[in-house]
């Protein structure tokens, strides 16, 4: 490509995005929902996975050590059960704590509130790295010689991996299908824009442009009209976001929530958009220009 | 220069265009391509420009064998070609300067190049005063020369011209045909097809007569008669 050939296909494309205002318009307007759709799926995704993830946190194996063991015994477990495999943590539970969480737990209980620690049990809250992994980490905690049993609850730790299993399939068919729909449109959009410049493909190509040179000028608008719509989907979806977060902030019965800060998550966001929004933009261009080349 | 031999065209849907035809024209030759509607003119220029392959025959323009070129030589050859249609097929949101320059750009000219010739050219074809005008701010017949302009304005060897005067009426038509002559005056191959047979007659030049397909008249000095070229 000659150098001055550069500046004129920059120009060419910048000022076919002007002159065909209406249809870059439309372009820009569709890219731009698309991109949002597909951004606000990704992020509510996002901050489900990642409430799914605090939830996975507080679900814990408790392992009862053997009552014949000394309390320096059961401590010496410690290192034991945290080199498992998927073993996050192992926190030691005395006989005199379990007693008083429990105490503590039925408050209203008199008869509960003075019990002999004795008839409880040494014990560890263990933390797994992949809930997924649960059962085999159950398995080998119980093979520890001095556990003497292990209490799991399995199907919460199911539920769980189910939920984010079920969620992630529906949320990267939902954006995989957005994506398709907004190809398929962008390029009709661009074929249009094509279809309109017809006369002039066909001019360039009686006197003798090559395919090259007749594509370049749509590859730039292409990918200016892509870029434009990502900068413009991000500042969009940055104020959809905050706004959103706000309200969830001030609502009291959504407390429990917690929303990722955006500045945790805008360069993802930022380079997402860019990469589809040029993808879909040059892509659009290609295939809506392909069959104005054929001769 | 542009040789045809035993070139045959039939479309997919089964019509011969085109059945054996064999003709020369020569480097700075003046030709009209005469006949009815359906007689195969039109599918000719389009074997002329390589928008369609013959399905028989050879067909050699300006150095460029048609038959077998590459798709990579089909721009080279078209850069010899400098085409005029019936409707002009001006780009109306660009300037006359622009519609021309644009084709410059197609073919990689240096911006010094074009803002030298573009001048030259309109200057050639009498709209040197119109260079900032919008085609739907012209006639039909400035229109017209602005297309020469374009075609010419690449400087090729050969300036084939479809019914370049269907549009016009006849003054402008005889405007047309007196620059087109001068063109070729200055060394360019001029084709021009057409059925106006007074326009034919008047300019008294070679004259191919193409009939279902086939050359039926190939002689010098008006649409029908005349002595046998070649």
């Amino acid at each position: 490509m000659a150098k001055h050939d550069l500046g004129y296909f920059v120009h060419e494309g910048v000022s076919n995005m002007f002159s065909h205002g209406f249809m870059s318009f439309a372009a820009i307007g569709i890219t731009v929902a698309c991109l949002l759709i597909m951004g606000t799926f990704t992020l509510v995704a996002v901050n489900a996975n990642e409430q799914l993830k605090d939830l996975e946190r507080e679900n814990e194996i408790l392992a009862y050590v053997d009552d014949t063991y000394t309390t320096a015994q059961a401590k010496a477990l410690q290192k034991e059960l945290e080199a498992l495999d998927n073993v996050a943590s192992a926190t030691f539970i005395s006989k005199e704590e379990a007693t008083a969480a429990f105490a503590a737990e039925y408050p209203e209980e008199v008869q509960f509130q003075d019990l002999d620690p004795e008839i409880f049990e040494d014990r560890y809250a263990i933390k797994v790295v992949d809930l997924e992994q649960q059962s085999a980490t159950v398995e080998a905690v119980a093979g520890v010689t001095g556990i003497s049993d292990v209490n799991a609850h399995e199907e919460i730790a199911g539920g769980f991996v189910t939920v984010r299993n079920v969620a992630t399939v529906v949320c990267v068919a939902l954006i995989a299908i957005l994506f398709v729909v907004s190809v398929f449109i962008i390029s009709n959009t661009i074929k249009l824009t094509t279809f309109d410049r017809r006369d002039e493909i066909a001019i360039m190509r009686m006197v003798g442009a090559t395919n090259g040179f007749i594509r370049w000028p749509f590859v730039y608008e292409g990918f200016l009209l892509g870029l434009l719509s990502a900068v413009i989907a991000f500042l969009s979806q940055w104020g959809l976001y905050e706004a959103v977060a706000r309200g969830v902030e001030n609502n009291d019965a959504m407390q429990l929530i917690r929303i990722i800060p955006f500045q945790q998550l805008w360069p993802m966001v930022a380079g997402t958009f860019a990469a589809a929004g040029i993808l879909i933009g040059v892509g659009g261009s290609l295939s809506a220009i392909r069959k104005f080349l054929q001769v | 220069m542009i040789r045809l031999k035993d070139v045959e065209m039939e479309y997919d849907n089964g019509t011969k265009a085109i059945q054996g035809i064999t003709l020369t024209i020569e480097d700075g030759e003046f030709v009209f391509l005469v006949g009815p509607s359906g007689s195969g003119k039109s599918t000719i220029i389009k074997l002329l420009t390589g928008e369609v392959e013959p399905c028989g025959g050879r067909i050699m323009i300006n150095g460029f064998s048609v038959s077998n070129i590459s798709g990579k030589q089909i721009p080279l050859m078209r850069r010899t070609l400098g085409v005029i249609f019936q409707d002009f097929r001006l780009i109306e949101k660009k300037t006359v300067y622009d519609n021309l320059a644009f084709v410059m750009r197609a073919v990689g000219a240096p911006s010094k190049k074009i803002q030298e010739r573009i001048p030259y050219v309109l200057n050639l074809v009498g709209l040197e005063e119109k260079a900032s005008r919008y085609p739907t701010e012209l006639s039909g017949g400035e229109q017209q020369r602005v297309a020469i302009a374009r075609a010419l304005v690449n400087n090729p060897d050969t300036i084939i011209a479809d019914e370049p005067t269907g549009n016009l009426d006849p003054d402008r038509s005889l405007e047309l045909m007196d620059l087109l002559v001068k063109i070729n005056a200055l060394g360019t191959t001029v084709v021009v097809v057409t059925h106006e047979k007074d326009l034919v007659d008047r300019f008294g030049k070679r004259v191919i007569t193409i009939d279902s397909g086939h050359v039926v008249n190939d002689s010098v000095g008006g649409y029908v008669g005349g002595t046998i070229h070649g």
